[in-house]
This record gives C-alpha cells, sequence and structure tokens, in this order.
C-alpha cells in the first residue's frame, strides 16, 4: 500500500520572543524545525507500513531549504520524498496548497492513503488535509487518536471529537489528520539518520505537478493577509511574593471584583 | 507576483527585517535582499515608514461570483444530538451585527435529518430564514456528506458571508466546503468586521501559537468563509419569541458521498469532559511534583466550579489525561478564568492558552514565564498556597449562600 505523508517546515516558535521595548517579534536565530505534529503523522504511515507492505513517500511544499525536513522524514522511515518548489507555489493560502499538494498526490499515482498532522504549528488552521481531501474527491477523519484496524481497503478509526470519541469506518483511499495520541513516534537510528542525510530529495515544480498554472501560489490563493500585527499586550501582573495567607485572600478578592468567583 | 523593493526610497531602518514572520529579508551591502523563505505575505510592506516596498500582483483573471450578486449572512447550525452548539448563537450576534452593516438578511443554514425542533430553537433571535438541507443520508453527521450539502446551498442560494464555530466539527467540515466553492477560508477568528472603504470583511486571526495576530481578507471569492473561535463573540439577548421562516430543499438523489460509515460514538463522561467549554481552568504541569497534586486542583476546581486541565509535561508523565492537555499538540482553550499551577508556561503551553481572560499563576519560581501573562500571580509552593486559596473561596461561597438565604 503506497503510503503519503504530507509535512511542513516551520518557525521554531517556541524561539519566538516578543521584544519588551518595541512590542515586536525577535526572530533573530529562529530555527526551522519539523512541524512537531507531522512526527506523529510520519511514525503512524511508518507503522501502517511496517504491517502492510507497501511505501510510504514524504511530501512537503516550500523553500528549497525544506528539504531537511524530507530528510528527517527519510530517516524517521520514509522511502522516498518529493519537495515541491517552485516560485510559483509562492504565497499559497490553505486553498493553493491543498491543490498543489493533490496534484502531487495524484502524480504520484497509486495512493492509498494521506496522512497529515492535526495542523501545522505557524498558521494554526488544519485546512489543509481536508482540502487535501475534496481536491481528491476522497473521504476524510480528523482528529484520528487511533488506527484500530489497516487493510487496502479502509481503515478503522477512532477520533476526538468536542463530545467524545467517534469510531469510523474510512473506505480508501482517504485523508487522515492525526493527534499526538495516536502513538510514541520513534527516534532516528545513527543508521537511519545517515540514511535520510544521503538520501535522494525529488524536486517538482509547477511542470511536474501537472496542475492548472492558476491554481498555484499567490494567484490561486482565495485570501490574502492584508495586516500583520502583535496582539495587544496584557497587563502587569499583580504578583504576591510573600505569606501566602496575606496572598490569598487578596487573590480571591481580585477575581470576586471581575466576577470571576 | 512579487515583493518589490525601492533601494532609492529605503533608508535602511531595518523594520522590515525584524517584521518578517519568516525570516527572509536581509540587509546585504546596504540593500534590503529577499530570499525565498518569502511568503508574500505583505507583513514588511505595512511596517515600512517610507513606502519603499510593494507587493506586485498579477491581476486576478476572473471573479468566481462578483460581490454585488452575492446576498446574506450565513451561520451553520452545528448540533449535538439536535441542540444547537453554543458557538451558534455566539455567532448569530455576530452575524446580525455584520447583516446590519451590510443591510442583507442573516440566515442559519442547518444540513441533516428530522430537524423540526431547530426553528424553535432559534425563537426570538436576530434570525430571517432557515435554510434546511434535509436527507436521510444526513441524519449520521459525516464530513464529507455535510461538506457537500451545504456547498449545495450555498451555491443554490450564494450567501455573501458564511460563519461556523472553530470546533472539531467545524475546522473538519468548512475546508472542504470552501474548497467545493472555490472561496478563501480563514480559520479560527477571533475578529471579525466589515470594511467600509471596500465591502470586504476584515478577518483577524492569531497565528505562530497567539504570539501573531494576522488580519485576512476574501476580496475576489464568494462567500468570505470564517471559522471563529467558540466563547469570544457575544450571545445577542432573545426579543419575543418569534420563530424564523423555514426554508426546506431536498438535495438531488445521488449527490452524498459514501466511504465514511460511522461505527459507534462514545459520549464524554466525566473523565473525557471538553475542556474547551469550560468557562474556569485549573490546569497542573510538571511543578505538581506528582499526580497526588491532582487532587488538590480538583479541590480547587470544584470550589471554583473549573474543569481541571494539565500541561503537556503532566500528560507525558501520565498524570492526567490527553484529553485535558493544554497546549500545542493538545487543545486550545480561552475560558474567562484560566489557573496554572506548576505550570512555567513554555511557548508551546501559552499558545493553548494565552487568550484566557483573566490568567492566575501559582508558581514556586519567580522567573517562571507564565508570570509575563499571568494577570495574578503567587510565588510559592502551590500546597502552601492553594489550601489558603481554597478556604478563601469556600468563606466566600458561605458567605455569599448566608446572604441569599
Amino acid at each position: 500500500m503506497h503510503i503519503v505523508v504530507c509535512i511542513k517546515q516551520v518557525p521554531d516558535t517556541t524561539d519566538v520572543r516578543i521584544d519588551p521595548e518595541r512590542g515586536t517579534l525577535i526572530r533573530e536565530g529562529v530555527a526551522s524545525i519539523l512541524n512537531p505534529h507531522d512526527a506523529y503523522a510520519i511514525e503512524g504511515a511508518v507503522a501502517l507500513h511496517e504491517r502492510l507492505g507497501g511505501s510510504v513517500t514524504a511530501l512537503t511544499m516550500g523553500p528549497p531549504q525544506a528539504e531537511a525536513v524530507l530528510r528527517e522524514a527519510v530517516a524517521r522511515g520514509c522511502d522516498r520524498c518529493v519537495l515541491l518548489t517552485d516560485r510559483a507555489f509562492a504565497g499559497a493560502d490553505t486553498w493553493a496548497t491543498s491543490y498543489t499538494l493533490a496534484c502531487a498526490v495524484r502524480k504520484l499515482g497509486d495512493v492509498r492513503l494521506v496522512l497529515c498532522g492535526k495542523q501545522a504549528i505557524d498558521g494554526d488552521t488544519a485546512q489543509v488535509g481536508p482540502g487535501l481531501a475534496v481536491h481528491l474527491g476522497w473521504p476524510q477523519a480528523t482528529y484520528v487518536r487511533g488506527i484500530v484496524e489497516a487493510d487496502v481497503d479502509a481503515v478503522v478509526v477512532e477520533r476526538l471529537t468536542d463530545w467524545g470519541n467517534e469510531t469510523l469506518r474510512v473506505e480508501l483511499p482517504a485523508m487522515l489528520t492525526v493527534l499526538k495520541d495516536l502513538n510514541f513516534p520513534r527516534l532516528p537510528s545513527l543508521v537511519s539518520q545517515m540514511r535520510g542525510r544521503r538520501c535522494d530529495v525529488e524536486r517538482w515544480g509547477v511542470d511536474a505537478v501537472e496542475g492548472d498554472a492558476a491554481e498555484f501560489g499567490l494567484n490561486g490563493s482565495p485570501t490574502r493577509v492584508v495586516r500583520v500585527f502583535t496582539p495587544p499586550p496584557r497587563g502587569e501582573c499583580v504578583l504576591w511574593k510573600g505569606d501566602p495567607e496575606t496572598a490569598a485572600p487578596e487573590l480571591v478578592h481580585a477575581l470576586r471584583d471581575k466576577r470571576l468567583v | 507576483m512579487a515583493l518589490k523593493i525601492d533601494h532609492e526610497a529605503c533608508t535602511l531602518c531595518l523594520r522590515c527585517i525584524e517584521e518578517c514572520p519568516y525570516g527572509a529579508l536581509s540587509e546585504v551591502e546596504g540593500r534590503i535582499v529577499v530570499s525565498e523563505a518569502c511568503t508574500l505575505c505583505g507583513a514588511c510592506v505595512d511596517v515600512c515608514p517610507v513606502e519603499a516596498i510593494r507587493l506586485e500582483r498579477e491581476p486576478t483573471p476572473e471573479e468566481t461570483a462578483p460581490a454585488g450578486e452575492c446576498r446574506g449572512v450565513w451561520v451553520h447550525a452545528e448540533r449535538h444530538a439536535g441542540r444547537l452548539h453554543p458557538v451558534v448563537f455566539e455567532l448569530i450576534g455576530k452575524g446580525a451585527e455584520l447583516a446590519d452593516a451590510l443591510g442583507c438578511p442573516l440566515e442559519v443554514v442547518a444540513a441533516g435529518a428530522g430537524l423540526e425542533g431547530l426553528s424553535g430553537q432559534l425563537a426570538g433571535l436576530p434570525v430571517d430564514a432557515l435554510y434546511v438541507a434535509e436527507h436521510p443520508g444526513l441524519a449520521e453527521y459525516t464530513d464529507g456528506a455535510h461538506a457537500l450539502a451545504i456547498a449545495h446551498l450555498i451555491r443554490k442560494r450564494r450567501p455573501e458571508i458564511v460563519l461556523a464555530g472553530a470546533t472539531a466539527q467545524g475546522r473538519s467540515l468548512m475546508p472542504r466546503v470552501a474548497v467545493l466553492c472555490k472561496t478563501g477560508l480563514t480559520a479560527d477568528c477571533t475578529g471579525l468586521e466589515m470594511d467600509p472603504e471596500t465591502g470586504n470583511l476584515l478577518q483577524t486571526r492569531p497565528a505562530f501559537g497567539g504570539n501573531v495576530m494576522a488580519t485576512i481578507v476574501t476580496a475576489r471569492h464568494r462567500p468570505q468563509m470564517a471559522t471563529v473561535r467558540p466563547k469570544v463573540m457575544t450571545v445577542p439577548q432573545r426579543e419575543g419569541a418569534a420563530e424564523p421562516e423555514v426554508h426546506r430543499w431536498k438535495l438531488p438523489d445521488g449527490l452524498l458521498p459514501g466511504g465514511v460509515t460511522v461505527i459507534g460514538r462514545e459520549e464524554e463522561s466525566r473523565q473525557s469532559v471538553n475542556i474547551a467549554d469550560a468557562d474556569a481552568l485549573v490546569a497542573g504541569g510538571r511543578g505538581l511534583g506528582g499526580p497526588e497534586g491532582f487532587e488538590l486542583l480538583q479541590r480547587l476546581a470544584d470550589v471554583l466550579g473549573a474543569e481541571v486541565a494539565a500541561s503537556r509535561a503532566a500528560v507525558d508523565a501520565g498524570w492526567a489525561p490527553y484529553e485535558r492537555q493544554v497546549g500545542q499538540t493538545g487543545r486550545t482553550v480561552h475560558p474567562d478564568l484560566y489557573v496554572a499551577v506548576g505550570i512555567s508556561g513554555a511557548v508551546q503551553h501559552r499558545a493553548g492558552m494565552q487568550s484566557s481572560g483573566t490568567i492566575v499563576a501559582v508558581n514556586s519560581d519567580a522567573a517562571a514565564p507564565i508570570f509575563e501573562i499571568a494577570d495574578y500571580g503567587i510565588v510559592g509552593d502551590y500546597r502552601e498556597v492553594l489550601p489558603h486559596v481554597i478556604q478563601q473561596l469556600a468563606e466566600l461561597k458561605a458567605a455569599e449562600g448566608a446572604e441569599h438565604e
């Protein structure tokens, strides 16, 4: 069974700090990492592949340096990796991104299952996975926390909803977005890290993915960012450092004044 | 499409480099240089004091639906066991405001089977009409079938704006609807207003785990679609008992897809409550030192009428179930009151809770970053602090109880 994992290189937001004087983000030295949610999708795909055979292809769209996350995916057990990179893909919103990824999945042929992380930690939209499924005309299951059964025809998954748990049987081909709860990603061994470093990263541009050129990148994106700003800072923290016997009544008073208790 | 820099006008103030969320700009030999990391987000354009940066766009070849032909603000009626989700009422409040600004009706849209009681739940609210797509195939909720039904209604009725809750369901369903309708969708909005100049909906949302806010427009496609975070918009007052007019649509046979079968649903219990619904949360982290710390947290939660939540560290240590995890890899919450106990406040945790109304932190480390975003903080051992807080709250409750009698 051919499984595709869609991954993304994101800025490591743990390094993002707000300059207290200017109120702007300090981005010097912000490292790029594999989107943390995607590690669970990679592990999920590799585990299914170990049970069912076939192959796992890691797929990402991004600038040339995004190949670093593909190498990490290979180190974590993917067999093949494809980087969708072209100036024409730049500025894509979730619509154009999911369209471009769908073109690539179609081009790969014979794909039965696409796994994605729950969302990327930079945009936090969670829209690309479902968008990709619709572009391919496939069913989906989001927020998957367990894969109960899987064969080449269908998967039975448990997903976390706002109301509790739901068990779905999803016919393949299909797209799943997965939660941290799905598995414990294995750390790559030294040998597999070497495999990641040495693997071939296939680079596909506009011509290779064979889509409608008007649908890629900024031109294919219905949405535009018109303004980016730092959220208004929260007020000063009222801090008690002394005796809890004094602090507790003052805190409770403050909360009562705000009608919170 | 490209970022154009007027090097003559540029004063090399470097504000653009600081502002770029993608680290795509740098200064090389006295000139600002754009790297391939640029996503054309336009953040640098806004910040440039001398207007030396421009985003040049190629004209978009066609408009999917000219704005003038679309009419109406729609709210998606998410339901559970027949009852509307609380966010639907919040969206009706915001939607009515947008509809007033546009001079158009506010309508609610629902897909399902057996939706007779729905208009009654909307009684007295500023809803002009209820559009219902009914089909036996929609009785059991699935993303695929419901997305097709709603997209079908959107194509028939052509609303100007479609809003849904940024719930697990809304965030799975609406991206499908948006792709089917070939229009834009903005996720997790916390602010919505009409731009009086362009008539576009200004959709403001947090990104980068809440460290950055972005305002997004869907300029040339209709409808303009957004999912909106629960507990952000205000529920309108009900006036009278008038129910909206109901319009029923029969879906064409063969429209609905198969592919997904619901095998089972396990309702939430006391153990697996949705912490995102809670008005108050008491969350514990690594600093609790062990699972027994959660017993004290539960006592505080009981007296506050709150739910207990946990940081990733506490969940990974097995002290609390995953469903209660707050943060980047858990749930995003924004209760009125968030009490963080023994949580240092790493960015990944803050990403899941920093839009909470009031934040209280209890931590033995005065330098813990949680105090940077807290409104109230107590530095100390939670084992000593919390019993005093619990006692004060219990006394307050007892005093208020006595007043009412």
